[in-house]
């Protein structure tokens, strides 16, 4: 079936329909991850969007579900080059056709992703349709997504009631150290899943317990701490700073979530409690920027924001650079920051907008990134321990 | 870090001549780095022996030394030229090995001079076996279980511990050298055995297999800050097992999951990080196909052939980022080239998908074993982008030159279901073409999964091709249909075929519906930012992104496409320099070319860089999209030539020597009329399509003739024929494949072989000098030693020479290049060939006289006159330096292959010696070659009848030099007759000790065998003559090369002249 994405500039391509027969109206991005559709798919960040993969040949693993960054797909729809006529992996659950349809989200395949992108990166992020009716009306059909506002995606994403996750208590629940991993033939005969290697390779919380602030976390960022031995309490994003500080958690960690900083000056207010506070703090990207906001910073829009596994962030303190996963929209103005409570500590190489920030005399940093996980990165981990290493009362 | 002060002088070792598994990659890379070195305002001084490349140029650095890369060598410029630091990572494993010789030595500490880029004891951590597994072991990284033996019994012992079977890859030795699998003991055995020999410390190790599981690779890159990056990650579609020089390789990695993926990255970057690299560095991984097990197979911590690959897939220049890394930079201080906005410190993103295929030499070493393995034995490769696999694999299918386009190409269409799990189960260079014919018979991807342990993944991008295969053959096609088969890249002629219509018809029934190529930009970042640089491949449908400039002239050079014998990296030397002259010029340059390994393919060498097949069709697109004002043939080899009239179709102007003088040249007819104009003579020959006309030419003409093929390369399926029954062998070699144009059958002369390259401008012509062979006729002119200036030839023969060169240069009106072999009977003179194009010998040539005749031949295209160039037109005065070009073969990595000499080529590359003295050049030129004499001193001489009155004199000066002579029955009677004390051994049909055994004893230097006529497998002396390659003893089968050798001996001395080649 034809498929066609229209977009707020007029511009219109047309290509073929897979995933669920539905018409949406979303704001467009696209994501250069070259492995990482499914993380993406399944990030809470992207709430609100629809995003192009850049990347052109896409399912090519299929879909394991435990690989999934959260129990639901998040994007409103989902535009590729190609689909995988097959998926071909080990741990394939379902091919990203079915996947899509079981999660009811549509998707268009075979424009040219490329003259797409660049027409985001010339002219902004903008709004978008994807439908399947060929006899749109062109000029209707522009109101509309002219029309369409984003509007505090976190509300939607968030988790509703506090919950507590279990946390590894003994190295070998977490699965091989990466690299000892080995094939077991009969395990694997039987049909029995290999768990899933990981690079901790000493449970250096355990006896700590973390609360995370949930603004959209993905599955590796609430489990970041679990696998490290810390017991994890996660609330939801309104939840007030007293609630949170009542359980004298050792350490917070503040998530990664969709859309603009500006829509909750809410949750502001509670970061400005959590700031006064002397407890060790590790904020994430939204909470990057919403920690920013509530010391006085501003936040901005980005041309066309970044998101990728491939953005070069270099550290201010060492003079190295890390190669991180970006999903962001918004980015703080390092320019506003209050010099006597925070400093810059990291800076994107490409465009030299911030991604980290020290606060100076608290045991609060954070990163606009994301630590690990997502598009195919592991480098990161290292920001975990050193919020623990924080917790413990050390540095 | 800024820039290192201290560095001000750099030396650059390059990696001598090409040979299978070291080729032009290196001297991209070099060339790179050389300039790199400069743009930073260092002196750079050059070692390379290979006078092919553009790294040797005299602009490229700032000394430049063609000597033989040796340690006494390195060690004589190193005091001569006083650098400070050594750059020794751009020169592949050669330039490595001599770098880390001469820090162990501690040569370099005492001349206080550093090994810049890549420290010792990286190298040693990297490269030595026991190190690397240890430090693997110490950071958990999983290596497979293996030990370092340096005897064969403990090779065996150890694998009957881990249990069969084992994989052996012998330590410090290109290409995987003397590997192998071996299943069983006697395989063990043989194979330890010969890679302990070929391992330049005596080890190899011994490792459990995993063959069959996901080969995929890694290129990064460090700085001194300890910022790790990943270029590239690319997958062996042939799973582990087959060396990755010979695999299909795609990028990205397609089957990874995203687990699986950065699993495997940060494995690699953690590698680099614990072996301190600062700069690139490529790490191998077998990843178990249904686990997450994997092991690190290798680390190669230099540039390389994938570095190369992975440069020009992803548009980073690895290279040239490793020689700033080497300086001092950090990653986040290089501006990133293609973009120039955003900095080399980031990890490039492909939107578009990159396959590479190998070029396998096994046209040409007909007797060969086309099996893969773990020894590499590709000459080339060839690259190709789409914005699909399927688009991609058929790009790099008809880039291939070997006859092939779909893959229907190979016919396998008569095997059984049986016959083809059979042939699956044989891993060659025609496994897709096989599988492609599986999935026609219906077998299931499992079932080839299973066999093969190919990825399901590509099972079904190789059915969808099938699968359109089949459409094409049984449906209509219509407009959705012929959009479906270009989008998958199915090219004109194929759909032509399949559908019974004309090609014409398919591209009238494209234009007519607006389905023509658009052309996509490679730009490091998935559009992400602006890209400016004009790195070009096309796909169908979308938007065409290329920059319609057209303020200058533009015109178009077509490149020679893959490397491989008869058409090698020469032709990349002239692409490059009649780029470079026309840039001059004030024209806009555009490169169509598919060759990932060279420097004509870096996206800063023309102006523009279409990354495409040279075919009619492709080519055609690009000229409907740039319109150029003309485009150049004559530097790119035959793979330009053959294009010629299809660009003139396309109404595209020529410039230079025209189609049909080109055509003159090869037309018998035509070519014949035109000697008999000029008063030129040739051999008598006629020409013929069938084996019965052969014969009856050959008769009348009376044998020896020579019977070849015409428009072919290298001489390819050339033979001296003796006989009718050898006239219908060679025949029936040539006819295999339908031979658009008559086989030509000659009379066979005996003589002194000689050569001129040459610039015409229609009215005079310019000869930078006579070269001539020591070979005499009969030896292709590819593989003989070649002299400049020629110095047996009489004054008289070289003015009659210099007549002839103008002569066929005016009546073939040739503008630009043209290059003429003739023969020299006493003072007769005889015209064997006429290629009105560049040649082989150019860039030796050039360089040896200083006269840059590609960028002379460029400016007279460009219709200035030689007068006007500021040369006196004829032959130019002869250098005061003899400069000898020795061809290089790689016989050892060709199991099976013929190594005896003939008219069909089979070097991979050359290498020079150059000094005042004839024989001092001889013998560096041997010495540059790797002709290491004397171990033992001892010898083998086996000769034909006709040959043993030469073998007794060049017995006699042997047995002078202290060497012992073995020689089997009637060699050793001639020689004994004569006076020459020579011990007679047995034929191998004969009882023991035989010749083969003396062989396998290792105490033989070389072995001199001139072989019968014939290609039969069965003789004695093919086995002698595979038998002395395989054990790594040096075998010479042309008489006149066993006596260059021995005069070369002769002259031996350690005290070598070492020549800038500018003082020449």
């Amino acid at each position: 079936m034809k498929a066609f994405l229209i977009l707020e500039n007029g511009a219109v391509f047309e290509g073929t329909h897979f995933g669920a027969d539905k018409e949406v109206i979303s704001e467009i991005v696209f994501d250069t991850s070259m492995v990482g559709y499914l993380s993406v798919l399944t990030d809470p960040t992207f709430a609100g969007q629809a995003v192009c993969m850049t990347y052109p040949l896409i399912g090519n693993f299929g879909v394991s579900k435990e690989d999934m960054q959260s129990a639901h797909v998040w994007p409103d729809g989902f535009i590729v080059k190609e689909l995988s006529r097959i998926p071909s992996n080990f741990r394939c659950d379902v091919s990203i056709q079915e996947f899509l349809e079981e999660h009811k989200i549509p998707g268009i395949a075979g424009i040219d992703t490329r003259a797409l992108t660049k027409i985001l990166r010339d002219q902004g992020t903008m709004n978008g349709m994807i439908t399947t009716n060929c006899a749109f009306d062109k000029d209707e059909v522009l109101q509309k997504i002219k029309a369409y506002k984003v509007g505090k995606a976190v509300d939607k994403v968030t988790c509703k009631v506090p919950y507590q996750i279990a946390h590894t208590t003994d190295l070998a629940q977490n699965g091989p150290v990466s690299g000892s991993a080995r094939f077991d033939k009969v395990a694997y005969e039987n049909g029995e899943r290999e768990p899933i290697p990981t690079n901790i390779k000493e449970l250096n919380g355990l006896g700590l317990s973390a609360a995370v602030l949930d603004l959209g976390a993905t599955a590796d960022v609430i489990q970041a701490l679990a696998i490290r031995g810390c017991s994890v309490t996660v609330y939801p994003a309104y939840t007030k700073a007293e609630e949170i500080l009542a359980a004298a958690p050792d350490g917070i960690l503040i998530s990664n979530g969709p859309g603009d900083p500006k829509e909750y000056p809410e949750i502001v207010e509670e970061l400005k409690k959590i700031y006064e506070s002397d407890i060790p703090v590790f904020a994430i990207g939204l909470g990057h920027q919403l920690m920013a906001l509530a010391t006085g910073a501003d936040t901005y829009k980005m041309q066309c924001g970044h998101r990728g596994g491939n953005h070069p962030s270099k550290d201010l303190t060492t003079g190295q650079v890390h190669i991180v996963t970006l999903k962001q929209g918004y980015a703080v103005d390092a320019s506003t920051l209050d010099a006597s409570k925070a400093r810059e500590t990291g800076r994107n190489v490409n465009d030299g907008t911030n991604t980290a920030i020290e606060y100076i005399g608290k045991k609060i940093f954070s990163v606009q990134y994301r630590p690990e996980g997502n598009g195919g990165l592991l480098s990161s981990g290292y920001l975990y321990d050193r919020l623990i290493a924080m917790m413990k009362g050390e540095n | 870090m800024p820039k290192n002060p201290e560095i001000k002088r750099v030396m650059v070792i390059g990696s001598g001549p090409i040979v299978i598994g070291q080729a032009a990659e290196f001297d991209y890379a070099g060339t790179q780095a050389c300039r790199a070195l400069k743009e930073e305002g260092l002196e750079v001084i050059l070692v390379n022996s290979n006078p092919a490349t553009i790294m040797t140029d005299r602009d490229i650095a700032d000394k430049v030394y063609i000597e033989p890369l040796t340690i006494q060598v390195l060690e004589q410029i190193i005091d001569k030229e006083k650098p400070d630091s050594i750059l020794p990572n751009m020169g592949g494993q050669a330039g490595l090995n001599l770098g880390m010789e001469l820090e162990e030595s501690g040569f370099l500490a005492s001349r206080g001079v550093k090994l810049i880029g890549t420290t010792a004891t990286t190298i040693r951590n990297a490269e030595g076996r026991q190190e690397f597994k240890d430090l693997m072991e110490r950071i958990g990284e999983p290596c497979a279980a293996s030990l370092v033996v340096e005897t064969v019994q403990d090779g065996v012992d150890f694998t009957n511990t881990i249990g069969y079977p084992v994989v052996l890859r012998p330590a410090y030795t290109l290409g995987g050298s003397g590997g192998g699998i071996a299943y069983n003991q006697a395989q063990l055995e043989e194979i330890l055995e010969n890679g302990l020999r070929l391992s330049r410390v005596g080890q190899v190790l011994v490792e459990r297999c995993i063959a069959g599981w996901k080969e995929i690779e890694f290129e990064v890159m460090r700085d001194s800050a300890g910022t790790c990056i990943t270029i590239c990650s690319m997958e062996n579609i042939d799973p582990v097992g087959v060396h990755t020089g010979d695999s299909i390789v795609v990028a990205p990695a397609q089957t990874l999951s995203e687990r699986e993926y950065a699993m495997l990255r940060a494995s690699a970057l953690n590698i680099i990080n614990e072996l301190k690299i600062t700069g690139g560095c490529n790490v191998q991984f077998a990843l178990h196909p249904t686990s997450f097990e994997y092991c690190v197979i290798e680390v190669n911590p230099r540039v390389s052939r994938s570095s190369a690959l992975a440069s020009k897939a992803s548009g980073y220049p690895i290279a040239k980022v490793a020689a700033k890394i080497a300086l001092g930079y950090n990653l986040d201080e290089i501006k990133n080239a293609i973009t120039k906005t955003t900095y080399a410190g980031f990890e490039p993103t492909l939107d578009y998908c990159v396959v590479k295929l190998p070029r396998l030499p096994f046209d040409k070493f007909i007797t060969a074993k086309r099996s893969l393995t773990t020894q590499m034995k590709a000459t080339g490769e060839v690259m190709s982008i789409c914005d699909s696999f399927e688009g991609a694999m058929m790009k790099a299918i008809r880039s291939l030159e070997q006859h092939v386009d779909c893959l229907k190409s190979y016919d396998f269409g008569a095997l059984s279901v049986e016959e083809l799990k059979e042939r699956l189960a044989k891993v060659d260079d025609q496994r897709i073409w096989v599988i492609a014919e599986a999935l026609r018979k219906g077998m299931s991807y499992d079932e080839i999964h299973e066999i093969t342990m190919i990825d399901t993944w590509f099972i079904d991008k190789i059915a969808i091709l099938v699968e359109m295969e089949q459409a094409l053959q049984t449906q209509p096609l219509t407009v959705e249909l012929l959009k479906e088969a270009k989008r998958i890249e199915y090219p004109d002629n194929v759909i032509a075929r399949l559908t019974g219509k004309t090609e014409n018809e398919i591209k009238q029934m494209r234009y007519d519906n607006g389905i023509v190529a658009v052309f996509k930009t490679v730009d490091t970042c998935a559009a992400e930012f602006k890209a400016s640089t004009p790195y070009y491949y096309s796909v169908y449908g979308g938007e065409c992104e290329v920059d319609r400039t057209h303020d200058r002239k533009k015109v178009l050079v077509l490149g020679s496409g893959p490397i491989r014998i008869g058409q090698g990296i020469e032709f990349d030397y002239c692409s490059v320099h009649a780029t470079w002259a026309f840039e001059k010029a004030g024209y806009e340059t555009i490169i169509i070319n598919n060759n990932p390994e060279t420097v004509s393919t870096d996206f800063d060498i023309a102006d523009k860089l279409y990354f495409e097949p040279l075919t009619p069709e492709d080519v055609e697109s690009i000229v409907n999209i740039e319109k150029p004002d003309g485009a150049v043939v004559q530097f790119g080899g035959q793979t330009a030539i053959k294009l010629t009239e299809s660009l003139m179709k396309m109404g595209v102007p020529i410039l230079g020597t025209q189609a049909e003088d080109v055509d003159a040249a090869e037309d018998r007819e035509i070519f014949d009329r035109i000697l008999e104009q000029t008063e030129i003579p040739r051999a008598a020959g006629g020409t013929v399509y069938t084996a019965e006309e052969a014969k009856e030419v050959a008769n009348r003409l009376g044998y020896p003739v020579l019977v070849r093929p015409s428009y072919v390369l290298g001489g390819q399926g050339m033979q001296i024929a003796i006989s009718d029954e050898e006239i219908e062998e060679f025949m029936a070699i040539i006819n295999r494949i339908a031979q658009d144009h008559p086989i030509l059958v000659d009379k066979y002369l005996q003589g002194k072989e000689v050569e001129v390259d040459a610039v015409c401008d229609g009215t005079d012509i310019l000869i930078p000098g006579i070269m001539e062979h020591i070979e005499r006729t009969g030896v292709h002119s590819g593989d003989s030693i070649s002299v400049y200036p020629a110095n047996t030839i009489s004054e008289t023969v070289k003015e009659r020479i210099a007549e002839y060169t103008r002569r066929l240069a005016k009546a073939l009106h040739v503008i630009g290049l043209i290059n003429i072999q003739f023969i020299a009977i006493g003072e007769d003179v005889y015209v064997i060939e006429v290629n009105p194009r560049s040649s082989r010998t150019v860039p030796y040539i050039s360089k040896v006289t200083g006269i840059p005749i590609v960028d002379l031949a460029t400016e007279v295209i460009l219709g200035k006159t030689i007068r006007e160039l500021g040369y006196e037109p004829g032959l130019q005065p002869e250098s005061p330096y003899y400069a000898i070009k020795m061809p290089v073969f790689s016989f050892e990595k060709i199991r099976g292959a013929e190594i005896s000499l003939g008219p069909e080529m089979k070097s991979t590359g050359e290498c020079l010696g150059i000094a005042k003295d004839y024989n001092e050049a001889l013998y560096k030129a041997f010495m540059a070659a790797g002709v290491n004499l004397p171990k033992h001193k001892n010898i083998i001489i086996t000769v034909k009848d006709a040959d043993k009155p030469e073998a007794v004199e060049i017995g006699r000066r042997f047995e002078k030099l202290g060497y012992t002579i073995y020689a089997t029955r009637s060699t050793a009677q001639a020689l004994n007759d004569a006076g020459v004390k020579a011990r007679k051994v047995n034929k191998i049909s004969q009882e023991s000790p035989t010749v083969m055994d003396l062989l396998l004893g290792h105490k033989i230097d070389l072995v001199i065998d001139t072989p019968t006529q014939g290609r039969d497998k069965s003789r004695d002396g093919f086995l002698i003559r595979r038998t002395a390659i395989e054990t790594g003893i040096h075998c010479i089968t042309a008489m006149d090369t066993a006596n260059a050798l021995v005069t070369s001996l002769e002259n031996a001395s350690n005290e070598l002249t070492l020549l800038n080649i500018a003082e020449l």
